[in-house]
């Protein structure tokens, strides 16, 4: 077993495979992130039957949080696999933080969260702040501390899908972007290596200051969301607040009653910016 | 790299054996304890054992889970038990559900997942209306399965809460209808015990989480807790506590192939550690016998000794022969959680289909699952 580890923002990860080529591929794209002695979650890349390293090699999705009907992805995608697991250990075994479905960057210390369903684009609107000048936090989970309430970074790679990979390299064209991932289960997948200075500072939180629920492809508009409706969407984004109980509760509630919220819609990066900004100014 | 989980069996039984391991081996034993379900029962073990600082992270982590479970366990129970309430028969919690409610030690930092229940077998269809009548629907809907379940197994098949998302397996005995020993349903019913009218909920306060057998029946303590009616009527009850280590010998040694033996083994450890007295393994002996279990408890408690340490009396130490392979068996597990052993996990396979029926019903049975891919 090829073994490979990595730190991101609180978490440590110790990922074992059968092939070299995935471990490889995160080495290089992992390669500014601290290589933790201690880790938190174990993933492993399998193959699917006794054949299946060498036939046709197929990788099976495992580790210590496993689910059950995981669909196996072939080897060619097996730096998806990795980053699919090591979620999945998030999703499923993380206690440490209340962990909402969501995007987060920061300035001035103060926290823009953003969540939605897939394809919302809270992924690509993250990296894009990201190069405006924003400090870029995770594009995937926010962790949200139940001691202090501050938002905690965890800026694994940022997975961009289909029409915003091509958006994100003519933001970037000098970014430092992982192999094309194609016909992926999400269609098109490609990773991009967060901004220097979203690896540097990954120990560093932030208290959140706004709350945005972007929805990409309609034409733009801000509608106020009712705390009420922003406290049962956020349960819903998160993977662990039935689990942490009162903890969940308290964390959750104080979030919803310090931070403004609105549903923002947009039909292009540049809109969607330019609302972030004037919303921010406003609110946070 | 460890090969096998003698290092997590090592650590439960005896923290202080951790004080060694470096980085590397906290990593495995966390990866071990994970898969075989003990992360939380580790977690309890290593209460007052100091540990490095990210791995008491990851067992206060572990804490926090374990609270959880135990409270969606007991809320599943008191689910069932507001369906069950007009219901004449006694409904027995078992396995996990059972230890929580009952405070035993067993259930502390314990992996819960479905509901288990053990009612008579008369009052099946009872128990199926009202069930279904409240929200519980079938996992299963194959006409094959259904019929395989209502004629040759112990339980109903699964039903599945449609919205808590929660199994509930219903037993009417405690081993398949078409396994060689008949363990006496019946008696274990008569003999099963009322829970106390209020069932414990959240993590235990103390020393008041572990009990004697030889204590009254629990009283109620402290704040958190789930109303129950005070008398046997519509409350639950547990198996009384030979019966208990009868049914999780049972589970372990006479059926299904030792998946998670580690765990099943550490319950009867605590059981037989916390029930221990000259009386009761006496009825231990008696009951298991009329239980037709005899064999599959004196392995457990064998094992649980010479494995976990168990106090147990001169009469039922000893070493047979056959024991080394299931010691191996429940110890398959590498460094990185992962199954080993292949062969051994194969032979133990095939055993637990060959006690579960006879060869001519296996034949067919393998024949029609076969065909329906």
């Amino acid at each position: 077993m090829h073994e490979f580890r990595v730190q991101v923002g609180p978490a440590a990860f110790r990922i074992g495979s059968a092939w070299r080529e995935p471990l490889a591929q995160m080495a290089e794209l992992y390669r500014d992130y601290p290589q933790p002695e201690f880790t938190d979650f174990s993933v492993r890349l399998e193959p699917t039957g006794l054949l299946r390293r060498w036939l046709r090699p197929s990788v099976a999705i495992c580790g210590d949080y496993m689910l059950p009907d995981a669909a196996p992805l072939p080897l060619a995608q097996g730096l998806l696999a990795a980053e699919m697991a090591m979620n999945l250990q998030m999703a499923l075994g993380w206690r440490r933080h209340l962990l909402l479905h969501a995007s987060a960057v920061e300035r001035d210390g103060r926290v823009l969260v953003m969540t939605g369903q897939s394809g919302s684009g809270k992924s690509t609107l993250s990296a894009l702040l990201g190069s405006r000048g924003w400090r870029f936090m995770g594009d995937e989970f926010v962790l949200l501390d139940p001691v202090s309430g501050d938002a905690v970074p965890f800026p694994r790679l940022i997975s961009l899908k289909n029409s915003a990979i091509a958006a994100m390299q003519a933001v970037k064209p000098d970014g430092h972007f992982g192999p094309l991932l194609a016909g992926t289960p999400k269609g098109d997948i490609r990773h991009l290596v967060p901004p220097g200075d979203a690896i540097a500072r990954m120990g560093q939180g932030g208290a959140p200051a706004l709350l945005l629920f972007p929805r990409f492809g309609y034409p733009g508009e801000v509608r106020e969301v009712a705390p009420g409706e922003t406290f049962m969407r956020l349960t819903q984004a998160s993977t662990n607040y039935v689990a942490l109980g009162e903890a969940g509760f308290t964390t959750l509630t104080r979030f919803v009653r310090s931070v403004p919220s609105r549903a923002i819609d947009y039909q292009s990066g540049e809109e969607a910016v330019a609302l972030v900004e004037q919303l921010w100014e406003r609110l946070a | 790299m460890n090969r096998d989980a003698m290092l997590l069996v090592d650590a439960l039984r005896n923290p202080a054996t951790t004080r060694n391991l470096d980085a590397q081996g906290w990593t495995e034993l966390l990866s071990m304890a994970r898969a075989e379900q003990l992360l939380g029962t580790l977690a309890e073990r290593f209460k007052i054992e100091s540990v490095p600082p990210k791995v008491a992270e990851i067992l206060a982590e572990a804490r926090v889970n374990a609270d959880y479970l135990r409270r969606s366990a007991l809320w599943e129970a008191d689910c069932a038990r507001r369906v069950l309430a007009g219901f004449g028969g006694k409904v027995v919690l078992l396995k996990g559900t059972a230890y929580v409610a009952a405070g035993l030690k067993a259930g502390e930092g314990r992996s819960i997942g479905d509901l288990d229940i053990l009612v008579a077998r008369d009052d099946l269809p009872q128990v199926e209306a009202a069930l279904l009548a409240a929200g519980w629907e079938w996992v299963k809907p194959d006409p094959y399965d259904d019929a395989y379940y209502r004629d040759h197994m112990h339980e109903l098949p699964p039903l599945i809460h449609k919205l808590r998302d929660r199994m509930i397996d219903v037993h009417h005995t405690i081993l398949p209808l078409t396994a060689r020993r008949r363990p006496d349903a019946r008696a274990m019913l008569a003999d099963a015990n009322c829970l106390p009218s209020r069932l414990r909920e959240g993590p235990g306060e103390g020393q008041s989480n572990s009990r004697h057998i030889s204590d009254p029946p629990l009283t109620a303590v402290a704040s958190h807790r789930l109303r129950l009616p005070a008398s046997g009527r519509g409350g639950l009850y547990t198996l009384s506590p030979p019966d208990m280590v009868c049914h999780s010998a049972a589970h372990l040694f006479a059926d299904g192939e030792l998946d998670g033996g580690l765990r099943n083994l550490w319950d009867i450890h605590c059981l037989l550690g916390q029930f221990s007295s000259a009386e009761f393994w006496v009825q231990l002996r008696s009951r298991a016998s009329l239980h037709q279990l005899s064999e599959p408890v004196e392995r457990a408690v064998r094992l649980a000794h010479q494995l976990y340490g168990t106090q147990i009396p001169k009469d039922w130490a000893g070493w047979h022969r056959q024991d080394k392979w299931y010691v191996a068996r429940l110890t398959a597990r590498d460094g990185w959680g992962r199954p080993t052993r292949k062969f051994i996990r194969l032979l133990f396979y095939i055993r637990s289909h060959w006690l579960r029926m006879p060869p001519l019903m296996l034949a067919r049975h393998l024949w029609v699952k076969w065909r329906k891919g």
